[in-house]
């Protein structure tokens, strides 16, 4: 009847058991859920949509559908991972609607082979953030980060800014580990390259 | 190590946690290879640039405001699912 049960009880997450009351029934489980991970929702789908609405309207879709599938969470995974899984792929959606672009997908940055491979071997000033006006540089990264394709966005969302490690990542992206991997190498060195065009040492200074 | 090689392991060479043994293979070639210090440099540098990048926090009242109607759609549909038991969610 219950999966979950027949695992050991040390190896389960606090979560299984919020939502093995969910599953009785038990709303403020669900709530308690919600309040600890909508932030980190909230800046994962931000990453992904680079829109503050479009972030918000994200958490809320996660939940509700979190609440909803809850019978397919299987507790094989941890229940953040199964979560992010969902707020990606809602993030997605939202972009496909916003750009009326149906084909927004973890596929797309496989066509976006540029700047994957180093070209640009300028060394760049030892502070950058320091060349720019503080609102000018958030302008830079913002406006270079939205050329990155949504799936390296993700890629770099879950590893770099949330942390998760490259299986969890995975997971969540449904991906395979040297996937992540290739992503996130590609994702980083896209960025780089294109950072650098603003970061570099001008030429007659370089050593 | 070549460049190729080198490239192919930039994400180890990123981690902290990396054998001894492959970054000091990896030490050996960036010393070498100028072209592939400033690669690897530089995109060390937009990882903390990208990760020191602060987005929009999500504001209390507007985080509450979530909470509440997604709790409330919860609400309706566990009463929902009481009076039509068998019916899934979706």
């Amino acid at each position: 009847m219950n999966t979950l049960l027949a695992l050991n009880a040390d190896d389960l997450h606090p979560d299984v058991a919020l939502v093995e009351r969910v599953r009785g029934g038990d709303l403020s489980a669900f709530e308690q859920l919600m309040k600890q991970y909508d932030r980190q929702i909230f800046r994962i789908a931000q990453h992904i949509t680079q829109s503050r609405e479009d972030a918000e309207d994200v958490v809320q879709d996660t939940f509700l559908k979190a609440y909803t599938k809850l019978d397919q969470f299987q507790g094989n995974s941890k229940f953040y991972t199964w979560l992010v899984r969902i707020a990606v792929n809602e993030s997605l959606m939202r972009l496909r609607k916003r750009r009326n672009h149906p084909t927004v997908s973890m596929d797309d940055d496989i066509q976006t082979e540029e700047g994957s491979v180093p070209r640009d071997f300028a060394d760049w000033a030892p502070n950058p953030e320091q060349l720019y006006r503080q609102t000018e540089f958030a302008e830079i990264l913002r406006s270079n980060v939205e050329k990155l394709s949504p799936g390296f966005r993700a890629v770099f969302a879950l590893r770099d800014v949330d942390g998760l490690s490259t299986e969890e990542t995975a997971e969540a992206l449904g991906l395979s580990i040297p996937a992540v991997k290739s992503r996130l190498l590609r994702a980083r060195l896209q960025l780089r390259e294109r950072l650098s065009r603003y970061f570099r040492v001008p030429s007659g200074e370089q050593a | 190590m070549n460049c190729r090689e080198f490239l192919e392991r930039l994400e180890d060479y990123l981690d902290p946690k990396t054998a001894t043994e492959l970054r000091a293979e990896l030490d050996t070639h960036a010393f070498r290879c100028s072209h592939c210090q400033v690669t690897f440099n530089t995109t060390r540098k937009t990882v903390e640039i990208y990760r020191n990048n602060e987005l929009y926090e999500l504001p209390q009242n507007l985080r509450e405001k979530i909470q509440e109607a997604v709790m409330k759609k919860c609400s309706k549909m566990r009463e929902a699912n009481k009076d039509c038991s068998g019916s899934s969610g979706e």
